[in-house]
């Protein structure tokens, strides 16, 4: 049952999306704050650890969907990794809340130079609905330095992809003067 | 007996299903009442200042039950000791509103890590905190060569926060403590004083994954507590997305417990499948999780005019696909191999905690909201309820598979059958208290709450289907490796987010 279907999965065609294109100013604004946080180039891809920092887990279904075969982040060079040590980008959800700050802060800590952290979803942002909540400190940005935002609630995975790879696209570029 | 010292009690005018105010001496007549009586099961218990509150279903006669009991001096008599599934609401209820359970079997915090700036944020006056957050304890286990492994709050996949204190002895689980509450967003105090419709928003993000259920739930409660009834356009629209969302989260967790077995192949054909179904979502209500479509009084927006077509062909997509999916599900050894006898969840015991959705109907639990207490559209859809005995990995799994195509029929029909009319009624700014229950993927979402004269939200509860089952998880990988408790954890899927509020 199982080979039949393999077979004709590798023959056929694939079920992968067309990667979105990425708006030009995105990479522009990227590259000049990049720009002064990292001088050397990673190649052509990153590696990714995810955080919770306390999010409905909306972006977690969306962040999930990315690798599935339909976005298939993995082609672009993207991937999740298991520990903050062996990540280039935190991808943080949530509105930062006060029970999460401890792991935020140690899991940035463990993420060696250069890193970035993009902060997902509107409670990311600035703590969405939840803002002003006494348990959560408002945001990403409340706790660690954020270098991309990508707003919705949630972000589709296409926009999640397309921030990403902006990023990529970014960190990539020459250095300007 | 316990059922007669609640309807003892005065009653408060709660909808559909009332709630008697009883003394202090009945309510610690209690805990000695429940231990003699075991089908009465408890489904919740909070609070508010002054005020205990517990919901029970009487499991013989199918009829729903609200008691509550004065606090004085800050305590009440917990019931813990003979309901086990109360302990963690009483360690919440001392979090929230510092109340204590008296006698209860756990005293510790559990939503409060001391990270807050005040303490008791529910409670009438809380109180100011600048002390330095304490290290948590954990229960101990004794044995020769035990060791302990922490996992969390931050785990290896894309996943909740959450902290699992594993003790082990080679290779196998000893016992297993969870430590939640990492994502408490303070989702009660933000609803406090709004009215239903600005509340909603908070009842949608309790749990993205059961957006559509949690809303419904705390949307039914609200227009009961006001006294209207949606239109049926309305009632149709939302059972449609309940039972999309249902298969979604399905097609979700089928393919992430084989994955969580090593079997990428199914995890890569349900993700296919569920992005077909999200798609759909977004063509029919332009949100692939339906977030905020479901508000107290209706629906909104419509559902589009090509939303119909989109998700028939997705759903038949996924028909014609899944009995080749199950084929090779069955048939696979080394998938059978982890899957078969992992993981087991005794029927006493998801018995004992009143257990629901796949989690109780996996081990013998047949509990279903759709049909009891049963609420519109579903009178007259008569759905069907699988239930398995074995209560292992491999039964929650096709208890999902069930459901799934279950789903897809009733999708079918309700699309079908889809009633014309007005998308929703307005509330009136009045006081009155509601109570629902709908079926969530989990299992029930429980929603209650009071409004005041100004139909402003004066106390108000939201009791994920996972308070139920987390506890369980605990017990059901006693046993098994260290190596299955992703298997066994992807297998339950409580929801995190919903239980920490």
């Amino acid at each position: 049952m199982l080979l039949p279907r393999l077979a004709r999965a590798l023959l056929g065609k694939p079920l992968t999306d067309p990667a979105p294109p990425v708006p030009a100013e995105t990479i522009e604004a990227l590259a000049q704050r990049l720009e002064a946080t990292a001088r050397a180039r990673l190649g052509r891809s990153l590696a990714i650890r995810e955080v919770d920092s306390g999010s409905c887990n909306g972006c977690e279904l969306e962040i999930n969907a990315l690798a599935n075969v339909v976005y298939d982040l993995e082609r672009f060079g993207l991937r999740f990794v298991a520990s903050p040590r062996h990540a280039d980008v935190l991808l943080v959800t949530g509105p930062a809340c006060r029970n999460m700050r401890e792991a935020m802060e140690r899991a940035f800590a463990c993420t060696p130079d250069p890193r970035w952290v993009v902060a997902v979803g509107d409670c990311a942002v600035d703590g969405g609905v939840f803002k002003g909540s006494y348990a959560v400190e408002g945001g990403v940005g409340a706790v660690l330095p954020v270098d991309l935002v990508i707003p919705g609630c949630p972000p589709t995975p296409a926009q999640i992809l397309e921030g990403l790879l902006a990023l990529l696209e970014a960190q990539g570029a020459p250095a300007r003067k | 007996m316990s059922a007669a010292l609640i309807r003892g009690g005065a009653p408060q005018g709660a909808r559909p299903v009332e709630r008697y105010l009883i003394n202090e001496a009945a309510w610690a007549a209690l805990p000695e009442a429940l231990a003699a009586r075991h089908d009465l099961a408890l489904l919740a218990l909070w609070a508010e200042p002054g005020l205990v509150h517990a919901a029970f279903l009487e499991e013989t006669e199918g009829q729903f039950l609200l008691a509550t009991g004065p606090v004085r001096n800050g305590r009440f008599a917990a019931l813990s000791p003979a309901r086990p599934g109360a302990a963690r609401f009483e360690r919440m209820i001392h979090d929230l509103w510092g109340i204590v359970a008296e006698n209860g079997v756990d005293l510790r915090p559990w939503l409060d890590h001391g990270r807050w700036p005040i303490t008791g944020p529910l409670a009438t006056r809380p109180a100011s905190n600048a002390a330095p957050a304490p290290q948590p304890e954990f229960l101990a286990a004794e044995g020769e060569g035990i060791h302990q492994i922490p996992v969390g709050p931050i785990h290896a996949g894309v996943i909740e926060p959450g902290h699992f204190r594993f003790h082990v002895q080679g290779e196998a689980v000893v016992r297993l403590e969870q430590r939640l509450g990492y994502k408490h967003k303070g989702t009660l105090a933000l609803m406090q004083g709004k009215s239903p419709r600005a509340a909603a928003r908070y009842a949608a993000r309790l749990s993205g994954d059961s957006t559509v259920a949690h809303a419904w739930a705390f949307a039914m409660a609200a227009e009961q507590a006001s006294g209207v009834t949606p239109p049926p356009r309305a009632i149709h629209l939302r059972a449609l997305m309940a039972e999309l969302e249902r298969i979604h989260n399905h097609l979700n967790d089928w393919g992430f417990v084989c994955n969580d077995a090593a079997f990428a192949w199914l995890h890569a054909r349900c993700g296919a499948l569920r992005e077909a179904v999200l798609r759909a979502c977004a063509r029919a209500f332009g949100h692939r999780l339906m977030m905020d479509r479901i508000t107290p009084g209706g629906v909104a927006p419509d559902i589009a005019r090509e939303g119909a077509e989109a998700i028939l062909r997705a759903l038949e997509a996924a028909e014609r696909e899944i009995p080749a999916l199950i084929e090779i599900y069955d048939t696979h050894a080394s998938l059978q191999d982890r899957v078969v006898g992992t993981g087991i969840l005794a029927g006493a015991l998801a018995a004992r905690f009143a257990a629901g959705g796949h989690v109780g109907r996996a081990s013998g639990r047949g509990f279903d909201a759709r049909r009891l207490p049963g609420y519109a559209p579903y009178d007259d859809l008569d759905v069907a309820v699988p239930v398995l005995p074995q209560g292992d990995v491999d039964a929650r799994v096709r208890i999902r598979i069930a459901e799934l195509r279950e789903s897809i029929r009733l999708v079918r029909r309700l699309l079908h059958t889809l009633p014309p009319g007005e998308l929703s009624v307005p509330l009136p700014h009045r006081a009155g208290e509601g109570f629902a229950l709908i079926e969530g993927f989990r299992g029930e979402c429980l929603a209650w709450m009071r409004l005041d004269d100004g139909g402003l939200i004066q106390a108000v509860f939201l009791r994920d289907p996972s308070w139920l089952q987390w506890p369980l998880l605990e017990a059901a990988i006693e046993g098994n490796i260290v190596a299955d408790f992703p298997l066994c954890n992807k297998s339950f899927n409580c929801s995190y987010s919903g239980v920490d509020l």
